[in-house]
């Protein structure tokens, strides 16, 4: 049985059909459209490698079926740069060496562009690494994960950069 | 040539320039071991017992293949049965046999989780459903998981032609006990009775996971003509080459490895698992075949680092002075030989000179998954016991525990219990440091505590090949033979620059295959800056002497008589002639009309690492009704001798103590009483999070190597050895008690807290 599913990928829009129903929005975007960039670290929701943003929202995308990505958006660490010019978060997280060996940073960098947006945490590194716990760093990169954030954050909300926020 | 000179005269190392890999890693084009594909690539999976002994009588593999999209199958009849034969490599012995037992499963399966059989098809769906085809027939065997019971007469045993190696006369009973070792300095017996205060103590630890978020991953090619190609993430491209070859029986020119960007390994990816199985399949195929451990597999089949029993002694005099130290370890192997006895054995009193020492050391396999390396093998276990030991000593004499160490601290000279002499070292300059550090002074209020603890690690040296090549247009390129697991390629490109006199932005570092560099060994013992850093040192500056040749030429005057400074070739002194300097951009552009291009390989087999010493200090709160603890603050010193990119060097020492801090407090594996894992995933085996853990400050000292150009030691490994004494002193001082098992996990905690209050009130 096929399914076929439309869904906008960074901000190209995609039709696919499934073979198999119970193919992950993970394993859609990292063997069938490529996009690697999103990593595979656990594939139980346990590490946070996979997050991606869902509709603005960010999520662990080995536990969404593509399935029911239908008619979303979806944005991965390979839609985030606008050409040659980083997102403040990524550029912020080599400023601040928020990464050793780099395998969770795409989780990492989707969690916290999803955090900014969500715009809870204010300038509280305490509440900031509270709400991203759901993102492993083995290597221990966490004080430059948070420092990065911070950085970013104050960056967005610099008038020049507003309409990017 | 020697660049150990002040900073002030050093243009690129020592600076924090921008991470050659940042951008790859940020945006997602990194390509991890998984992010690999070749056209026509299938899919492996591996068949793991679910048993944790048991005899294979029987594996029927004809149900899978009959399933459509089923392209191979493979056991172990696949592979040759290869003699037990040790060898030496990275950072311990691995026998291939051993080795190849591990990767597929002959005549026995020894842990739940040992590979069994693997298939090869069209999805990996397929793969899966084609598992469920194998029929293997178990004969299920009695099993053992501690190590204490493992060594017990009448243990089950794991090999029958397993005698204990280190005892006379030789045994006659085959044992789990796979080597006894020992050492001794001085007479210990003597010692302790001159002692005037004594601490004992028996400590354990848990097997701890590497825990690399990346899972084991690779891509294997065969052509018809039986040349193969292998990508995989690694810490070594020439170990995955030379074991596969071992595993399969192929020769090792027949086989050309890919080390991948790689996601975490920490020791735990010195080894193959996946790799000769993925080229047994690819050839049976004739597709390229990819593999990927799942997280379970990670957890339970591949390794941890050694659970341990250790029981330590320590003697002084009442002026502090250290008379004797005994310590007896266990360590468990899993289900090979091999744990990093050896090293626990040295590393635990190897920061102090003591008199007298008697060590004794077993290595023991049981039923659990085979140890590898991971972070200074074998010194975190020793050093939480012996470090806990110094603390109570410290209490018993009322010293101050940095004291204490400044007073038996190992210097220039002091000759260990293993035989070497310290030479160079940077314990004290650490220990002063600790000390001055406004984190020991700090206040602490009511119910929390204050911990510290020392750690060492030898670091090594060994075989590395590293090249430079100008390029046609004056950029450089430096080729190394390690995977970068620690900055290795910021390193790298910034020692060359130096030597070169070039900007950063002009050297580009790249992680060549096994074709397109010189033989190194794997990526471990914290050697690839001090090994490899010297190889391409050296090649930067044979790289220099050329380009002074060809602007000797260009000018027509003999070469002594060309200076290079800069990055630029400068006529040395009026004699030599009135020319306008040349720069290395120009020099390249000639090199084809000059002689050919300018370039350097240099392969060497470097001595002389020097050791590194760590000394952290941790305050910690406990919560009495839970047993939480808390981290408050956290402060890493340690003698890197040079930081080559410090923002780099930093890094590793705020992942060791990260690491650290999670198995002293959260991490073990936890078993069933069937030998069964219970806890394979990130949710039941609690890796910290960033909630856990404070802003951990790193503190460099940087006491020169002499036998290293810019003074370079290994720094990746020592910040994992301290943090779990410094952990436990804390909760010490904390609550007032010592806990000897690890990992003091709140239950664990609150239930020692309970039985003291109990004990108070009675």
């Amino acid at each position: 049985m096929s399914l076929s599913i439309s869904l906008s990928v960074n901000g190209v829009a995609r039709e696919v059909a499934l073979d198999d129903p119970r193919v992950t929005l993970l394993d859609l975007l990292r063997e069938r459209l490529d996009l690697t960039g999103t990593k595979k670290g656990c594939d139980r929701g346990q590490c946070g490698a996979c997050t991606v943003l869902l509709d603005g929202r960010r999520i662990n995308a080995c536990l969404a079926l593509a399935a029911s990505c239908d008619g979303a958006a979806v944005l991965t660490i390979e839609g985030l740069a606008q050409g040659d010019t980083l997102h403040p978060v990524q550029a912020a997280f080599i400023a601040h060496d928020g990464l050793q060996c780099g395998f969770c940073t795409p989780g990492q960098i989707m969690s916290a562009v999803g955090l900014l947006r969500e715009a809870q945490t204010g300038d509280d590194p305490e509440r900031v690494r509270e709400a991203m716990s759901g993102n492993l760093c083995r290597c221990g990169a966490y004080a430059g994960i948070t420092e990065a954030i911070l950085d970013a954050q104050r960056q967005l909300a610099a008038p020049d950069h507003a309409e990017a926020a | 040539m020697n660049y150990i000179i002040p900073q002030s005269e050093l243009k690129v190392v020592g600076t924090r320039p921008v991470r050659p890999d940042g951008v790859d890693k940020v945006t997602g084009r990194a390509t991890f071991g998984a992010d690999m594909t070749l056209a026509g690539m299938i899919w492996g999976k591996m068949l793991r017992s679910p048993h944790a002994h048991a005899r294979i009588v029987a594996i029927d593999t004809s149900r899978a293949l009959a399933l459509p999209g089923v392209r191979a199958v493979v056991t172990a009849a696949d592979f040759p049965d290869i003699a037990s034969e040790e060898a030496f490599v990275g950072e311990g012995p691995m026998n291939f046999r051993d080795l190849s037992r591990n990767c597929l499963a002959r005549d026995k399966v020894l842990y739940e989780g040992h590979a069994v059989a693997a298939v090869a098809a069209a999805s990996q769906s397929v793969a899966e459903a084609a598992l469920d085809l194998i029929d293997v027939t178990y004969e299920v065997l009695p099993h053992v998981i501690d190590v204490e019971a493992a060594m017990a007469a009448g243990a089950p045993i794991l090999h029958e032609d397993m005698f204990t190696v280190g005892i006379e006369p030789k045994p006659t009973k085959p044992s789990n006990i796979a080597k006894r070792v020992a050492f001794a300095k001085g007479d210990a017996e003597a010692g302790f009775r001159e002692a005037d205060v004594i601490v004992e103590g028996r400590y354990t630890t848990q097997p701890v996971h590497q825990a690399y978020i990346e899972p084991h991953a690779c891509l294997a090619q065969v052509a018809a003509d039986g040349q193969a190609h292998i990508y995989s993430s690694t810490q070594g491209q020439f170990m995955v080459r030379a074991y596969c070859a071992k595993v399969l029986g192929w020769e090792i020119a027949d086989i050309r490895s890919y080390p991948m960007e790689i996601g975490g390994g920490f020791g735990g990816k010195t080894l193959v698992y996946l790799e000769p199985v993925a080229l047994a399949l690819a050839r049976k195929a004739g597709r390229p075949v990819k593999m990927v451990m799942t997280r379970e597999e990670v957890f339970r089949a591949s390794g941890p680092t050694s659970g341990a029993v250790i029981e330590v002694k320590i003697g002084a005099r009442r002026d502090g002075s250290i008379v004797a130290a005994r310590e007896v370890l266990k360590y468990q192997a899993g289900a090979f030989a091999g744990s990093p006895i050896g090293p626990g054995c040295m590393c635990g009193f190897a920061m102090y000179d003591l008199p007298n020492v008697d060590v004794v050391g077993y290595d023991v396999v049981s039923n659990r998954p085979k140890v590898a390396a991971y972070r200074a093998p074998g010194a975190p276990i020793t050093s939480f016991a012996v470090e806990s030991a110094m603390d109570d000593l410290a209490r018993k004499l009322k010293i101050d525990p940095l004291a204490l160490r400044e007073m038996n601290g190992a210097r220039d000279g002091s000759k260990t219990h293993y035989g070497v002499t310290h030479r160079d070292i940077g314990f004290l300059a650490t220990l002063e440091a600790a000390r001055s550090h406004p984190h020991y002074s700090a206040p602490l209020k009511p119910g929390q505590g204050r911990g510290v603890a020392c750690g060492f690690w030898f670091n090594i040296g060994g075989e590395s090949s590293g090249a430079v090549h100008v390029n046609e247009d004056g950029s450089i390129s430096v080729v190394s033979g390690n995977p970068d697991i620690g900055g290795s390629r910021a390193s790298m490109a910034m020692m060359a620059a130096e030597v070169l006199g070039v900007p950063i932005e002009h050297v580009r570092p790249i992680v060549g295959d096994t074709a397109s560099i010189g033989f190194s060994h794997l990526t471990g013992g914290s050697r690839v800056t001090f090994a490899t850093g010297m190889a391409v040192t050296q090649a930067a500056e044979r790289v220099v002497d050329q380009l002074k040749q060809r602007a000797a030429q260009i000018w027509e005057i003999p070469a002594e008589a060309v200076e290079w400074k800069d990055g630029k070739a400068y006529p040395a002194g009026l004699n030599a002639g009135a020319f306008e300097p040349l720069s290395l951009a120009q020099i390249a552009l000639k090199a084809g009309r000059t002689g050919g291009p300018i370039s350097s390989e240099v392969t060497l087999n470097a001595q002389g690492a020097g050791p590194g010493f760590g000394c952290h200090i941790c305050d910690v709160e406990v919560d009495s009704e839970t047993g939480h603890v808390k981290i408050l603050r956290y402060t890493a010193v340690q003698d890197v001798g040079k930081a080559i990119h410090p923002s780099y060097v930093e890094g590793q020492i705020q992942g060791g103590a990260a690491q650290g801090i999670g198995w002293a407090l959260n991490e073990e594996y936890i078993y069933d009483k069937d030998g069964k894992m219970e806890n394979a995933g990130f949710l039941d085996y609690r890796v910290p999070v960033a909630s856990d853990l404070p802003l951990i400050e790193a503190v460099m000292v940087e006491v020169p190597n002499p036998r290293h150009p810019f003074g370079v030691r290994g720094v990746g490994e020592v910040p994992i050895v301290p943090p779990m004494a410094a952990v436990a002193n804390a909760i010490r001082a904390a609550t007032g008690l010592r806990m000897p098992d690890l990992p003091i996990s709140p239950p664990k905690l609150r239930a020692a807290l309970d039985a003291a209050s109990g004990a108070k009130a009675a």
